[in-house]
Formats: structure tokens, C-alpha cells, sequence
């Protein structure tokens, strides 16, 4: 199986107004891809819709993910398949540990793919290993999830979840936003610790600092619902010269 | 961002939860003539065999009842209660004092056993061991660790025991804390109460092991009015737990208790309720009337009781777990946990009655309404002119699922006194869109994520629980919320 993702002439609409109008994508096994565009574009439609969320209606097309029609699943279903999403803005959750939220949702995953659970003591020692390979402090992991985190702290928080759960696709929504440059390259590396060759990321992001970190294997420009331009990475930096003025200007 | 239509529609579809101590236990049991009446006073006190002084208290009380109007001022709505169309008594035949468990009928046994009480006396689990004195309809069943417990000077028996075996000390403080004419539902408990739990500990005593006293209707049409007594002397310390249940049936059954605390000079009172009475069926019909007063009296210079509770059940509760503070430097604390799910409806909260010299007590309520259900926090701080250096803190906060519910909060601060420090903070929130996707996508199901955030919720309750209940009451909490959210 060479092929992640693919995406065939994906129309979807939020709020019955049409945010996708005919996306072709199409990520092999092993490879990073990145999603640039402007404001507007449906960078985060795109990423919601692939990972099932409430209010996203797909009205044509349709979504392949290891060969498997992904619109049929329902969310933690798509996530028991190995699909991830890093939150462009992290919610919190009062009064739940984040260790336990991971260790329920890591068993949810597991159980879902016929795999023993994790006990307590296993769990804290993956838990544990994890949080020092990416230099994260034990910490946040005792913490209820995001609550009064700073916006570097939750990006971090979402690359811990990613690196416990590994999943073989991560989609990653304007990670970068809000970080500093260190909190980048935490974000960067835990992404980079991931690539594997049967792994592969989507990265959706508006600036091309992040991608200087974590090298893309093709670039895709995202303009008024449809996939205006490919190319390898250094069409990101064109476009950090350029800017997407040509792109917003082209008709719909 | 609210729910979704989808999600509540969905979450409704998963179908009402199945009740699962709905069970009816066939047993032949001895029962009083229906209705209620001098003579029925009567008939309760001469089975019990009371003494005279006890016969005379009841009469009093139910007289005193025959005058008292119902009270109409809660936020709750019932059809009139018939008190003549119930059974004031029912035992189970066999129980004419067991001597050891062998004696016990084995169909009661096997009940308590369905319901995962332990009335065989060995180590649980870790090593705890818990006494637990378990209430079918009107008779204490049996009470394991008693011997232990003796050796200690720790009395604890049913009441009607204590009634033969140590008369002096109930007589001294039955009625003490919650008076008969205190209100409707306690006179006629006074008058008609047939066992409960009662508690000694005496001078320095810590009590070894958790106490438990399990609650069980089982005989239609049979109200229960328990009457549990707990005394706390001078430096000791004791923590309490009592559980509900009650089968289906389509009719509502009256459960009107009273719970009397004392705690003297540095002594400690903790106790638990996790309440999971039948709550009626998902249109509303049948269920029991939870109708309780608990009242702790904090006599003794720096006491301290503390009720913790989880209730899940009921048709109707109406209840109000109290702590006077008399003592200097006494400190009263009230941890809630209400769930009202379909047409259930609860008026609940507590009263701090702050009246000697810096006091303390603090409030922490946390409600979920779900269907079509109604609750409402009723509380009372009341700091008196000579509680000097009073301190309150309360923070009341409800959580709605669904748009058919409701939440109503009714604080009342009654402060003459100018130290006085008393801070109420109040939040009203939904279990948002956006935390239930973000579960989701980490792979929950759409239950277990509401089921982890309404736990989130309640953390700071549950955590006050025994450790061995903690997990038995979060998994209740899921329990309640599992196809009732909507």
C-alpha cells in the first residue's frame, strides 16, 4: 500500500456556503506534504473534513485513506484508523488529567484495532520515554488537558498526544501559529521523530518558517477552494518572497 | 458553541439506560395493615418492642404531623401524596434476629450479593475492610466487623438495637439535632421510623475502617424512613457511607430519612451518600420521592463534618445537608454531586448556620441537567450577630446537555455579622461541540467523551469520596448519563 491519502474532486460546504470546490490530492506512504494559502482559502475546512467533524457536509467527491472510503467513518473511528489532528486552537477540559485522557483515548484506539490495552504502569512508562524524547517536562502530562496552558504549551501538548498515539496520518492545522522559535523546533522535531516510511504528515500552514524545519516533500497552494498550484519546497519560498497575491486575485 | 441537534438526537437514540437493580427480590415478608394511623404507630413500636419513652415521642410527633401543612415552597412538582395508600412496615419473616449470616435467608443474601454488597466478612480488596450494615425494607440485616469494631468501644448496630442496648445514649441525642416538628417530612419519619444506622465512636477513637450502611426497598407500596443517629466524642473521628437502591416499580415510593450528626470538642464526622434510587422511567412515570433531612451539629470546639454526596436517582429529591456550627473554630463542608436526567426533578443544596467564633465551611455544588429535567441549588449561609470571623466560600456550578433542561440556582447569604467573609461564585455552562470533537478525534466514542467531561466536572466532589468509592461512583456517573443524555 504506497498511497496514505487520496483526495478525488472534494466539494464540501459549511453552513450550506461552499468552502471546497474540487480538491485532488493525493499523499503516498512516507511523505510530508504541505498546504499553504491565504485567509479564507478552507485550509482548516479541509482538515476538519477529513477528520469528520459536525457541520462539514461534503457534497461531491469523495476521500480515500489506505484504500478505504474515510467518509464513511465516524470520527474516532478515522482516529482508530491512525489519523491525527493537531488543533489550531487546543480546547480545554476541566478537571481531566491528561494523562488520563491519553491512556482512555490511546485504549480506545487500540481496543478499536483488536489490540491489548495498556495498564496504568505501562502506560506511564510509554508516557514517560515520550515526554523525553521531545523535551517536554513531565508536567503538562499531570495537568487537566490545556487548562491554562500558554498557546506554545497546547502546540506542544498536541505533539506529546501525537507522538503517544502515532498515528500514520497526522494532519497538523496552523501549528506553528502563535510560537516562538523554540517551541517551533520542539514542534518540528516531534514531527520529524514520526517520519517513518508508511507515515506521512499534511501540514497546514500560512508562513514558511515551519517548513525550513520540517522539509516537505511537495508544497500545494490552496486558493478559493481548489488546489491552485503543486511544487517541491521551494515553492514555499517563493511564496514567502511573492506573497499570494496572484493566487487571491485569480478567479474562483 | 452548543451542542448539536445531530449529536443530542444521536445521544437520545442510544435508548434509556437500563436500570439495573430494577430487580424484585421474592420474598415472603410480614406487613402492617395499609395506611397510617395512631394504631400503626403503635404496631411499629410494639414490634420493635420500644420502651414506653419512645412510644410517646412517635405519638407526639405523629400528632404533631396530623397539623402540619405540606411544605409547597420547593421548586419541585407532585400530584398530592396519598399517605393513607402506603405500608408503613414490611420485613422480611425470617429476620427475627439472625445470630450469624448462616441464620439469614438465602434469597436476601443473594440480593445483597446482585448488588455487590459484601455482607460475608472477609478482606477486600487492599486490605480495606469495610463494616457494612445493610437495611432491607424496614429491618437491618446484618452488620459484619461488629465484634472488631467492639473491641474498640465503637458501637455500630441498627437503631433498633441501640434502642434495647444502649437506651440512654439514644434518648440523649435522638431528636437533638433534628427536632420532630422540624418540618413535614421529619415529623412523620419521627413518628413511623422503623431502623436505621446508629453510631457511636467513642473519646480519641479513630474508627478503623470505613462504615457503610446499604439502603434497599424492595416491597411495593412501602415507604422507607430510616432514622440513622451518629455521635463523634471528643477527639475522634469517623467517616460513613451510605448507598441507595430501589426496584423499578410504576408507582412512587416515599423515602423520607433523617440523618443526625454530633460531633464534639476535635471531633471529625465525614460522611458519603451515593444515592441511585430508581428514578422513574424516561416518560416520567414511577420512581422514589427522596425526601431527607440531614443536619450535623458541630458542638465541640474545632469539629468538623463534612457530607459528601453523588446523587444519581430519584424521581424527586428534595434535600438539604446542614451543618450547625456551634463549636469555635468548627468547620462544616458540603460536596454535591446532582444528576438529574429525563423528568427527573431535585431541589437540593445545604444550610451553614455559622454560630460561634471563626467558623468555616465551604460549599462546592456541581449539577448536570439532562432531558427533560429540572434542578435547582437551594442554599443558606447564615452567619449569626456573635459569629465572630465567619468565612464562606461556595462555588455552585451547573452543566446543561441538551436544551430541554433546566438549572436554577437560589442562594440565600444571611450575614449580621461585619467579619464576616462569605464569597459565592456561581458558573452555568454546556459541554461544548468543540470538546466532545476534540475527544472524538483521539479516538472516544461520542458517550465516553461525555461521560470523561462530565467527570472532569465533578472531579473535585468525587475526589472527596472513600477511594474505594471514587471508582464506583464515577463509573455511576457515566452510568446515569448513557443514553438519558438528550
Amino acid at each position: 500500500m504506497n498511497t496514505v491519502l487520496e483526495i478525488k474532486n472534494l466539494h464540501a460546504r459549511v453552513d450550506g456556503k461552499p468552502i471546497l470546490k474540487g480538491i485532488d490530492l493525493t499523499i503516498p506512504a512516507g511523505e510530508v506534504h504541505a498546504i499553504m494559502g491565504p485567509n479564507g482559502s478552507g485550509k482548516s475546512t479541509l482538515a476538519y473534513v477529513l477528520t469528520g467533524r459536525d457541520g462539514y457536509e461534503v457534497t461531491e467527491g469523495e476521500v480515500l485513506y489506505k484504500g478505504r472510503d474515510l467518509l464513511a467513518l465516524a470520527p474516532e473511528e478515522r482516529a482508530g484508523e491512525g489519523l491525527f489532528l493537531a488543533f489550531q486552537y487546543p480546547v480545554e477540559i476541566p478537571g481531566v488529567p491528561n494523562t488520563t485522557f491519553l491512556k482512555e483515548a490511546l485504549n480506545a484506539q487500540r481496543k478499536y484495532r483488536g489490540e491489548d490495552p495498556l495498564d496504568a504502569m505501562e502506560f506511564v512508562k510509554l508516557m514517560r520515554r515520550k515526554t523525553q524524547e521531545l523535551g517536554v517536562s513531565d508536567d503538562l502530562m499531570k495537568r487537566q488537558i490545556n487548562v491554562g496552558f500558554s498557546g506554545g504549551e497546547k502546540k506542544r501538548n498536541e505533539v506529546l498526544q501525537m507522538a503517544i498515539l502515532e498515528p500514520i496520518l497526522a494532519v497538523l492545522d496552523e501549528t506553528d501559529s502563535g510560537l516562538d522559535i523554540d517551541a517551533l523546533k520542539i514542534v518540528a522535531e516531534g514531527v520529524n521523530a514520526l517520519r517513518a516510511p508508511d507515515r506521512s504528515a499534511l501540514i497546514i500552514t500560512h508562513y514558511q518558517r515551519l517548513l525550513e524545519y520540517i522539509v516537505p516533500d511537495r508544497v500545494h497552494v490552496l486558493a478559493h477552494g481548489r488546489i491552485a498550484r503543486s511544487g517541491g519546497k521551494e515553492l514555499a519560498e517563493e511564496l514567502e518572497r511573492t506573497g499570494y497575491a496572484s493566487f487571491t486575485e485569480a478567479a474562483a | 458553541m452548543a451542542i448539536s441537534t445531530e449529536t443530542v438526537q444521536k445521544v437520545q437514540d442510544l435508548g434509556e439506560q437500563t436500570y439495573k437493580y430494577g430487580f424484585v427480590t421474592d420474598i415472603e415478608s410480614e406487613t402492617a395493615p395499609k395506611g397510617l394511623s395512631e394504631d400503626i404507630v403503635r404496631f411499629i413500636s410494639a414490634k420493635k418492642d420500644e420502651p414506653e419513652w419512645l412510644l410517646e415521642w412517635r405519638l407526639k410527633a405523629y400528632r404533631r404531623w396530623l397539623e402540619m401543612p405540606e411544605p409547597q415552597w420547593a421548586k419541585v412538582t407532585f400530584p398530592p401524596i396519598d399517605y393513607q395508600d402506603a405500608y408503613y412496615y414490611s420485613a422480611p419473616k425470617s429476620t427475627d434476629g439472625p445470630k450469624s449470616l448462616d441464620e439469614i435467608d438465602p434469597e436476601l443474601l443473594r440480593t445483597y450479593e446482585k448488588l455487590g454488597i459484601p455482607l460475608k466478612e472477609q478482606e477486600m480488596l487492599a486490605g480495606v475492610e469495610v463494616a457494612v450494615d445493610a437495611v432491607f425494607d424496614s429491618v437491618s440485616v446484618a452488620t459484619t466487623f461488629k465484634g472488631k469494631l467492639e473491641k474498640q468501644g465503637i458501637i455500630f448496630c441498627p437503631i433498633s438495637e441501640a434502642i434495647q442496648s444502649h437506651p440512654d445514649l439514644v434518648r440523649k441525642y435522638l431528636g437533638s439535632v433534628v427536632p420532630p416538628g422540624d418540618n413535614k417530612h421529619s415529623c412523620l419519619n419521627s413518628a413511623v421510623f422503623t431502623d436505621g444506622s446508629f453510631v457511636y465512636i467513642p473519646k480519641g477513637v479513630r474508627c478503623p475502617m470505613e462504615l457503610s450502611t446499604y439502603f434497599r426497598i424492595n416491597a411495593a407500596n412501602t415507604g422507607q424512613f430510616e432514622r440513622t443517629l451518629l455521635i463523634a466524642d471528643a477527639g475522634s473521628y469517623v467517616s460513613y457511607l451510605e448507598g441507595c437502591t430501589a426496584p423499578m416499580r410504576d408507582e412512587n415510593q416515599l423515602h423520607a430519612a433523617v440523618v443526625e450528626l454530633i460531633a464534639l470538642d476535635d471531633a471529625e464526622i465525614k460522611y458519603s451518600t451515593v444515592q441511585n434510587w430508581y428514578p422513574g422511567d424516561k416518560n416520567g412515570k414511577g420512581g422514589i420521592y427522596n425526601f431527607v433531612t440531614k443536619r450535623g451539629a458541630c458542638r465541640g470546639r474545632n469539629s468538623k463534618i463534612s457530607w459528601t454526596q453523588v446523587e444519581t436517582g430519584s424521581a424527586i429529591t428534595w434535600k438539604y445537608p446542614s451543618c450547625i456550627l456551634q463549636g469555635d473554630n468548627s468547620v462544616g463542608e458540603f460536596y454535591s454531586v446532582a444528576i438529574t436526567n429525563n423528568y427527573q426533578q431535585a431541589d437540593t443544596g445545604t444550610k451553614m448556620i455559622h454560630l460561634g467564633k471563626n467558623t468555616r465551611s465551604r460549599i462546592v455544588s456541581k449539577g448536570i441537567s439532562a432531558g427533560h429535567a429540572q434542578q435547582t441549588y437551594r442554599g443558606l449561609v447564615r452567619i449569626s450577630a456573635k459569629a465572630q470571623g465567619a468565612r464562606n466560600h461556595t462555588q455552585c456550578d451547573s452543566l446543561l446537555i441538551g436544551d430541554r433542561c433546566g438549572a436554577h440556582t437560589v442562594p440565600y447569604i444571611e450575614s449580621k455579622n461585619r467579619s464576616a467573609i462569605v464569597e459565592h461564585e456561581a458558573t452555568t455552562s454546556k459541554i461544548s461541540e468543540d470538546q466532545l470533537f476534540y475527544c472524538r478525534q483521539r479516538g472516544l466514542s461520542e458517550e465516553d467523551a461525555v461521560a470523561l467531561v462530565v467527570n472532569g466536572f465533578c472531579r473535585e466532589v468525587l475526589q472527596q469520596l472513600p477511594m474505594e468509592f471514587a471508582v464506583e461512583a464515577q463509573k455511576l456517573v457515566s452510568i446515569s448519563l448513557e443514553g438519558s443524555v438528550g
